[in-house]
């Protein structure tokens, strides 16, 4: 539901993001509150403006407390706020402490609004329907594989209390069939989005430690707005140089192989999976391909566009090539790609000349809302 | 949406208020509404009021609060509004126990807003009055811009603390015909029926001191203003070269900072009283067996304490009982200040029972600066285990500094004169003959942040219109700040 207060946080946060009022930016201060996730404490972000006042330099003035302790005995560092305020500090100073920075959530929406990304329209939301079962309460009747066990003795208990039957030192508690429970359940419909990323790279010898680094920060930030758009996002890794395998993910941004490239040897793969665990009809599916642009030959690539105009791109929403610039490279690839596949609308590529790039880049892949 | 009460909760609403007015509290008519989270977090940001001006701020508040609450930092239980009839919000989520618990706590803090004397200039349809403004800002918004507007508010809540905290009690400045009369009296002498008397009345010599002390203040009155005015904003209002509209959002900040000034004057007064009733209420009336675990969890959550902070409602709550407890017994005057016989002081029992009724007539005359300085006894300040901390440069860290009771008071009650802030008046505005306006800050052993002071300035400025600056003082010497608009100065003054 729509509160009136939305519209004065979201300027607040346009402000702290820079977006407008630029005079307030300098105020803007990063405050934290520590909370508890699990086990580890975490840092919860929580920035503010102190708009100026005439007050005190607060380190001078100290303040008055409550509590155990000698004199000279410390009472925590930073800042206390002398005067008052509520809420409860985390106990366990000193331990370690988590920092969430953003949330993945709210990073996501930072994105979509700077590179102005359109929402992506899911395939086939409104088809794709699974049925799921809801324990919502619980009823005097129904099957006897949905007893309550607790709720029932607790039911038991209650009525041999009020029947005076029930003795606190002999503690038996029997229940009759009035006091058995079920519990009871609804059917849900719930419109089912599934999707998966396919990250597909060249490890050969062409690719250099930076430009893994940029395909690196540019999957992370694909990761974080496919992420955004569909709940339950898979992703699977391949890397290839003149064959492909499917890695995990550590792998992935970490191998460097040596030797030729056959860019087909990956989308073989690819479709594999895609054939294999994710039908067309019920998955998003997201292919991206990042390389230098150097294939082994001619003939590779005809076959690469083969298998994309034949499979990928009638099961997938969108296929994304990225080519990296690489000094040893000749980037011939991408311009056989434009050239048989460019008016193909599911086809998105990108040129990422350097860390710069990715900017332009993700807009590229994404700003098509596919 | 804000939901009535269901059944059950209004005939929890008609018990509690049964047992509160029973217990001789006295309090408007309170309306309870029922909140979900959200909207509680929401009408919390915007200080209890869900129709105020639009602003960045209550998104501010708001975010602080919603992330608290989403990671179960803190949860708002009781948001109540001084207003006639008092206006109290309920969280919906709560348990029934807590919500008994929230409804004595509002009563408590209904019957403060109605009785004590800080309250009895505050606007009691406030409620009405905080949608007027809204309406006000949001038609200036319409006519002249939303940033525009928004950036006066801005400056104006970088002022907002320039008000004199205690001026609806007091008349700063007398009637001018009043004024002119005494002065006649003073010029010719006191009044004298038989002519012979004269020059014993009046002597000559007399007559000679007056006309001096007068031609003085005459000389005195050609300043600008007559004497220094610590309700900067009204100053402001009255003598700054403003537009129509900026003038209206100033007084809006201006009255809205005096209605919420009582209650910053009366934190651990209102608190506390708020709290020694619901205590009072559920454990001796309104609590069912099955519910004392959680009111007891609930309570002493409340009234945890935490190093470096002061817990208002803790030490409210255990100095109203302690106040009781000693007029209970008759602990007070003269008999009892000068036995110095310990054991008789711990056996001291007068069996007076006076307790109750004075602290009731306690919540009545006091505020927190005259509470603390009235009540707080050296027994008080050692149970309740309070201490003064200061920073330790060489350790980077806060530690205790002393316990030693007078230091401690001395402490507290720094913190509360002038609800924490800076003393500061204007006292001239036509510096050195070039229209600057100049304030001057009552330094009391502690200096001004230097840099928030250089920003505030800045704001002045861009409601004087004309260069700013304000006396005070760093590092033991007097300085001068001033800033002109374009660049801030700092320079030494002798005063």
């Amino acid at each position: 539901m729509a509160l009136r207060i939305d519209q004065d946080h979201s300027r607040f946060k346009q402000i702290v993001r820079g977006k407008i009022k630029q005079n307030l930016r300098k105020y803007v201060q990063q405050g934290e509150m520590i909370g508890k996730k699990g086990k580890d404490f975490i840092s919860i972000p929580v920035p503010f403006i102190d708009v100026p006042h005439f007050k005190y330099g607060s380190r001078e003035s100290g303040g008055v407390g409550q509590g155990d302790g000698e004199v000279g005995q410390s009472i925590g560092q930073g800042q206390p706020q002398p005067g008052d305020g509520q809420g409860k500090a985390g106990e366990g100073e000193g331990q370690h402490v988590l920092e969430v920075d953003v949330s993945l959530e709210e990073l996501a929406a930072i994105l979509g609004e700077e590179l102005q990304l359109p929402n992506i329209e899911h395939k086939g939301s409104e088809k794709i329907v699974t049925t799921k079962i809801k324990y919502t309460g619980i009823a005097p009747t129904g099957p006897q594989s949905l007893r309550h066990f607790k709720r029932t003795f607790k039911q038991a208990l209650k009525r041999q209390i009020a029947m005076g039957t029930y003795n606190p030192d002999r503690p038996i508690i029997i229940p009759v069939r009035e006091d058995v429970r079920y519990r009871t359940f609804k059917l849900q419909n719930l419109p089912e989005t599934n999707a998966v990323i396919l990250y597909m790279m060249d490890v050969s010898g062409s690719m250099g430690d930076e430009q893994k680094e940029i395909v690196r920060i540019e999957s992370f930030w694909l990761d974080t707005w496919l992420r955004h758009q569909y709940k339950g996002l898979e992703t699977r890794y391949i890397i290839h140089d003149a064959v492909a395998r499917e890695v995990d993910k550590e792998t992935f941004f970490h191998t460097r192989e040596s030797g030729g490239t056959m860019i087909s040897s990956a989308y073989k793969l690819a479709r594999d999976i895609i054939k294999a665990d994710y039908p067309a009809s019920s998955w998003n599916i997201y292919p991206f391909h990042f390389s230098d642009g150097d294939n082994w030959s001619a003939d590779d690539t005809r076959q690469c566009i083969e298998i994309l105009k034949g499979d990928i791109l009638t099961d997938c929403n969108q296929f994304a090539y990225g080519q990296v610039e690489s000094p040893y490279g000749s980037g011939q690839f991408i311009k056989d790609l434009r050239e048989q596949l460019g008016d193909n609308e599911k086809v998105a590529l990108s040129e990422i000349p350097d860390k710069d790039g990715i900017y332009t880049s993700i807009k590229d892949f994404l700003g098509k809302g596919r | 949406m804000p939901k009535s009460l269901t059944p059950r909760l209004q005939d929890l609403k008609v018990e509690i208020e049964g047992y509160a007015k029973a217990f001789g509290l006295d309090f408007f008519e309170t309306i309870f509404e029922v909140l979900s989270t959200d909207e509680l977090n929401m009408v919390a940001s915007y200080g209890g009021f869900p129709t105020r001006y639009p602003h960045w701020r209550w998104g501010m508040e708001f975010e602080q609060l919603s992330k608290s609450s989403e990671y179960g930092l803190s949860k708002i239980y009781e948001l109540v509004i001084n207003n006639d009839p008092c206006f109290a919000y309920l969280l919906e989520a709560n348990a029934e126990v807590d919500q008994k618990l929230v409804m004595a706590h509002v009563f408590g803090h209904n019957d403060f807003f109605k009785n004590n004397f800080s309250f009895q200039h505050t606007n009691r349809k406030m409620v009405d009055e905080m949608a007027n403004h809204g309406t006000r800002v949001r038609r200036w918004i319409d006519k002249i811009g939303v940033e525009q507007v928004e950036n006066f508010v801005d400056v104006c809540l970088s002022l907002e603390n320039l008000i004199d905290q205690h001026a609806p009690g007091i008349k700063r400045n007398p009637d001018p015909k009043k004024v002119e009369e005494q002065k006649n009296v003073r010029a010719e002498g006191l009044r004298v029926d038989k002519d012979y008397m004269r020059p014993y009345v009046n002597p000559a010599e007399y007559l000679e001191k007056q006309k001096k002390k007068l031609a003085d203040e005459k000389a005195q009155s050609k300043k600008f203003p007559e004497r220094p005015q610590r309700d900067v904003l009204a100053f402001l209002l009255e003598e700054a070269p403003l537009e129509d509209w900026e003038r209206d959002i100033l007084s809006i900040v201006r009255d809205e900072a005096y209605y919420f000034a009582p209650q910053g004057q009366t934190k651990i007064m209102n608190e506390g009283w708020a709290s020694y009733w619901h205590s009072t209420i559920m454990t001796t009336r309104a609590l069912r067996d099955h519910e004392i675990i959680d009111y007891a969890d609930h309570h002493s959550g409340t009234m945890a304490m935490q190093p470096g902070k002061l817990n208002p409602y803790k030490i409210g709550i255990e100095l109203y009982r302690d106040v009781e407890d000693r007029w209970n017994k008759g602990r007070f005057g003269k008999a009892w200040d000068e036995c110095d016989d310990l054991r008789a002081r711990r056996q001291w029992d007068k069996k007076l029972g006076a307790g109750r009724e004075k602290i009731f007539e306690v919540r009545k005359h006091y505020n927190d600066i005259t509470f603390i300085d009235a009540f707080l006894t050296p027994e008080f300040a050692i149970e309740q285990k309070l201490f003064v901390f200061n920073f330790n440069d060489k350790k980077n860290s806060w530690e205790i500094a002393t316990r030693e009771f007078k230091k401690v008071k001395n402490k507290l009650l720094q913190q509360l004169t002038n609800f924490g802030q800076p003393v500061i008046d204007v006292i001239d505005a036509n510096y050195e003959n070039k229209g600057e306006l100049v304030l001057s800050h009552k330094h009391d052993g502690v200096d001004l942040d230097p840099n928030f002071a250089r920003e505030t300035l800045r704001n002045l400025q861009l409601v004087w219109k004309r260069p700013v600056g304000i006396i005070t003082k760093g590092e033991g010497k007097s300085l001068l700040l001033r800033h002109d608009g374009q660049s801030f100065t700092e320079k030494k003054i002798e005063l």
